[in-house]
């Protein structure tokens, strides 16, 4: 128990100083505007990352339609702040859960079925969400967008303002690390991963595999949601287009590329495909190439990505450091 | 309802059906014997479409329309079939024995790969282009009402034509054989003797030849293509066959027709805009119906 | 013997795969505390009893019913495996099926996430109570492992286990769901004589300590001869005879079918 605690403990201030690190380098202008505007949409990208690790990495469903349960949490938080007046906090808490609502509807008929069922009905619907929102002129500004949502703040002050969003979506990305470090670490979570394993052994010995299957993927269209909702606010537009396939493909990239199974290894994929992302465009049109040329051969000679299913250990890594010791496992 | 309506939006639907099942009979073969929902296929259609659009372009001036046609068949079948193959040989078979997600994943970077070179190949490029059908095939055909285009006529008649031959090819050539004992049990088949490897490269060929003749056929009813352009048919094609029962052939052919006439209804009743929704509603009320989708055989784990 | 109550009783149950009749009115009654066994040349359909009996197929016809945690007969065919596994049978299965990625213990406190008091909730929010459970749990799953001389290997991933040890971690896992009717699906393959010998303790020590009914399908003839109280002989999915290992060994129809020329 004493040695949960120190922890706990350990990792908030962990956490903390990585985000007084770069909000101060920030402030002092070693980071620019423009980095750091870059790690609030890495911090986006990691959090629907990692939901999806939940349902593909973790509970082996591939899911191809992230990206739709995103624009469903993005538009609803976009809608609920400029139509209705409600604040940021609750808006994107919404977005979650009216994307974390369509995930049960979607779930419930396909999680019964075994195999690629997922990947193509969630593929399915990612579409049918795209041609729904462009099709909603009234509520959702069809194919024009939704311009002008408002952000976390308005200061006036260009730097604060890309401060403050960082430390927006810094508290959502830790509070996205421990929800899901916490219940893959747990009795439910490890039924989770056994559905993985095999789902007929979990079956017979009593687990209700669709429940479990259910519970990641809804799980994981909260955060996805929240992922949209947040991004909504950091980039003050919304376009269904936006929202398309190759949108969803990118989070089951960075899953992949951090390695499926992996919380720590989607931390670092994403941070890495964001940035890469942004050093690709010198390629121009032949950015999207390369980018699949990458795809393949990464499943083609690296297929656990970096780090497997294994888990970089911050505690462990920090009472080293610290020379705390600690008991080995 | 108006009836008259309903009977010429139905043909319509048959015909863009047929094309739908061209392609999807590509996608339902590759599943069938390796499980692979081979994503780049919808990118192989397009491929037929730029190959018809050239053959055509060429034709305008210098050959008679019918060798222009046979031509574009003939070209678009062949590089796509060779595409098809090389994409298995380089990038698919590698990854036959790793878990299938791994090989999904593969075939989404295939198609991102064959899409975004089209567009920065020179001679396909980034803008639509549009393809002009030879003069022979302009024009329409009508009786007691109902409107049938020519390309619509050659729609029909190629890809039943093409359907026929494939499926007296599965059902009674050695290889045809051996391509279903491959998809009925792998390891049994290799027992037997029958080379895998042979199978499958053959299968994709086949099934990539009838996508580039989908390809050709698409093109010519709807003449405008670019690089996206295979998405969506792709997408629908894969629907088609998930509907007939993936793995099955004559699934494939009946899920296109449904396909395509869903589709035409839905344009021609409700709304063009929802078309593409209705498609993929049908997928999620076929999953909940009946998964193994109509011709398909429900599958048993082996415990 | 028939005093002894029964915890299972199948009825008349078929199973039809694509117009090939798998079993074919199997009847079975199983008494507490019994250790019957199943056997049969392969392909007889003795797997295929293991899952009509634990719902991962469904029937084609016949009635299941076993005994409820309140000590009555529920009819139990239509039943979700899940349900049935919950109503106390545990199993093993022919081809290993661990795991594979998760370790020892948590193959063992997967087997009992079904017994969990706690909520989703309470695993997020990591409360006193899931931690609590938890170490209740892991606590419980060592005893268990204990028992397979498994304890020492708890943390290891269960692909990394030698063969024999998979096994026995199978059976380990079973237990761990609080079965009252345990069905092993050829515990025994590929062990060696020694091996075969200290398992067939290991199974006989298991069923006193846990007041188990055991139903069990083997290849090894000397095995099972010498373990089972009963046996019922399944061929071409009828069931051909059934009675005590003697009465067996001395059936023409059993030694026809099963044994071919080979004499006991």
């Amino acid at each position: 128990m004493k040695k949960k605690g120190v922890d706990f403990l350990l990792l908030l201030a962990a956490g903390a100083a990585v985000f007084l690190l770069i909000a101060g380098l920030a402030w002092i202008g070693v980071i620019g505007e423009f980095y750091l505007q870059l790690i609030s949409t890495a911090g986006i990208y990691i959090i629907v990352s990692l939901s999806l690790n939940l349902i593909t990495g973790f509970t082996g469903q591939l899911a191809l339609g992230h990206a739709g349960f995103m624009s469903i949490g993005a538009y609803t938080a976009a809608i609920f702040v400029m139509r209705l007046g409600v604040p940021l906090l609750p808006s994107v808490l919404l977005g979650g859960a009216m994307s974390a609502l369509f995930g049960y509807l979607i779930g419930f008929p396909t999680l019964r079925l075994r195999g690629d069922y997922l990947a193509i009905t969630t593929l399915g619907f990612g579409e049918i969400i795209r041609v729904v929102l462009n099709n909603l002129e009234g509520i959702t500004g069809g194919s024009a967008g939704l311009k002008s949502i408002p952000g976390f703040s308005d200061t006036g002050d260009v730097m604060l303002d890309a401060i403050i969003k960082f430390a927006w979506i810094f508290v959502f990305f830790a509070v996205t690390v421990a929800v899901i470090s916490n219940l893959v670490r747990s009795s439910p979570g490890r039924t989770i991963v056994s559905v993985r394993e095999d789902e007929i052994a979990s079956t017979s010995m009593g687990n209700d595999v669709a429940r479990y299957k259910m519970l990641s993927f809804t799980v994981s269209a909260l955060f996805a949601g929240i992922g949209g909702g947040l991004y909504s606010a950091l980039f003050n537009y919304l376009n269904p287009s936006n929202f398309n396939f190759l949108y969803s493909v990118n989070f089951v990239v960075i899953a992949v590329l951090g390695g499926l199974g992996s919380i720590t290894g989607t931390v670092l994929g994403g941070l890495i495909f964001t940035f890469a992302q942004e050093w690709l465009r010198v390629l121009k049109d032949f950015r999207l190439v390369v980018f699949g040329l990458l795809l393949i051969l990464l499943m083609l000679f690296w297929q656990k990505g970096i780090m497997g299913s294994k888990e970089l250990s911050i505690t462990r890594i920090l009472r080293r450091i610290l020379g705390l010791g600690g008991k080995k496992e | 309802m108006d009836l008259l309506l309903f009977l010429q939006q139905l043909l319509n639907g048959i015909s863009l059906g047929s094309v739908y099942a061209l392609v999807a009979i590509g996608y339902t073969m590759v599943y069938g014997i390796v499980k692979l929902i081979n994503f780049a296929h919808g990118d192989i259609l397009m491929i037929g479409a730029y190959c018809g659009y050239y053959a055509f372009t060429w034709a305008q001036g210098t050959a008679s329309p019918g060798l222009a046609i046979a031509f574009a068949f003939a070209l678009a079948m062949g590089i796509s079939a060779l595409t098809g193959v090389v994409v298995e040989k380089t990038c698919y078979r590698p990854l036959r024995n790793a878990p299938r997600i791994n090989a999904l994943i593969t075939a989404i970077g295939v198609s991102i790969v064959l899409e975004n070179g089209a567009r920065v190949l020179p001679f396909m490029g980034p803008n639509p282009r549009q393809v002009r059908i030879p003069e022979a095939l302009t024009g329409v055909l009508q009786f007691s009402g109902l409107t049938i285009s020519k390309v619509q006529v050659l729609t029909l008649a190629t890809s039943i034509a093409l359907m026929l031959v494939l499926t007296l090819f599965v059902q009674y050539t050695r290889t045809g054989k051996a391509m279903r004992a491959v998809s009925h049990d792998q390891q049994a088949a290799l027992l037997m003797g029958i080379s895998v490897d042979r199978i499958v490269s053959i299968t994709f060929a086949v099934g990539a030849a009838l996508g580039g003749a989908g390809g050709v056929l698409f093109a010519m009813n709807f003449p405008m293509i670019d690089p996206y352009m295979g998405i969506m048919p792709g997408l629908k094609a894969f629907v088609a066959a998930v509907f007939g029962g993936i793995g099955s052939i004559p699934g494939a052919m009946l899920g296109g027709l449904v396909m395509g006439v869903a589709e035409t209804l839905t344009k021609g009743f409700i709304s063009t805009k929802l078309a593409d929704a209705v498609s993929f509603g049908i997928l999620i009320v076929i999953l909940l119906v009946r998964p193994a989708g109509i011709l398909g055989k429900a599958t048993r784990e082996k415990v | 013997m028939s005093e002894r109550p029964p915890v299972l009783e199948a009825r008349r149950i078929s199973v039809v795969f694509g117009g090939l009749r798998a079993v074919s009115d199997f009847d079975l009654t199983l008494s507490e505390g019994e250790l019957v066994g199943l056997i049969g040349p392969n392909g007889a359909g003795k797997t295929t009893v293991f899952n009509l009996l634990t719902g991962v197929t469904p029937l084609t016809s016949g009635e299941i019913r076993m005994r409820s945690k309140h000590g009555d007969l529920v009819r139990t065919d239509g039943k979700k495996a899940h349900a049935i596994a919950r109503l106390g049978v545990g199993r093993t299965f022919q081809n290993i099926r661990l795991f594979r990625n998760l370790t020892v213990l948590e193959n063992l406190l997967v087997a009992m996430d079904h017994l969990r008091k706690t909520s989703v909730l309470d695993a997020v929010l990591r409360t006193r109570r899931f931690s609590l459970e938890e170490e209740a749990f892991a606590a419980r799953a060592v005893e268990l492992l204990a028992v397979f001389g498994l304890d020492g290997k708890k943390s290891f991933l269960a692909r990394n286990l030698p063969y024999g040890e998979q096994r026995k971690l199978e059976i380990a896992r079973a237990l761990a769901t609080g079965p009252s009717l345990l069905l092993l699906d050829e515990p025994a393959a590929g062990m060696n004589p020694q091996e075969t010998q200290e398992l067939m303790r290991l199974i006989s020590f298991v069923r006193e300590r846990f007041s188990l009914t055991i139903l069990l399908i083997e290849h090894d003839m000397s095995l099972v001869m010498g373990i089972c109280e009963r046996i019922a002989v399944l061929d071409y999915g009828q069931t051909i005879a059934s009675g005590t290992p003697e009465e067996i060994a001395r059936n023409p129809a059993v030694i026809k079918a099963y044994l071919g020329e080979e004499t006991l």
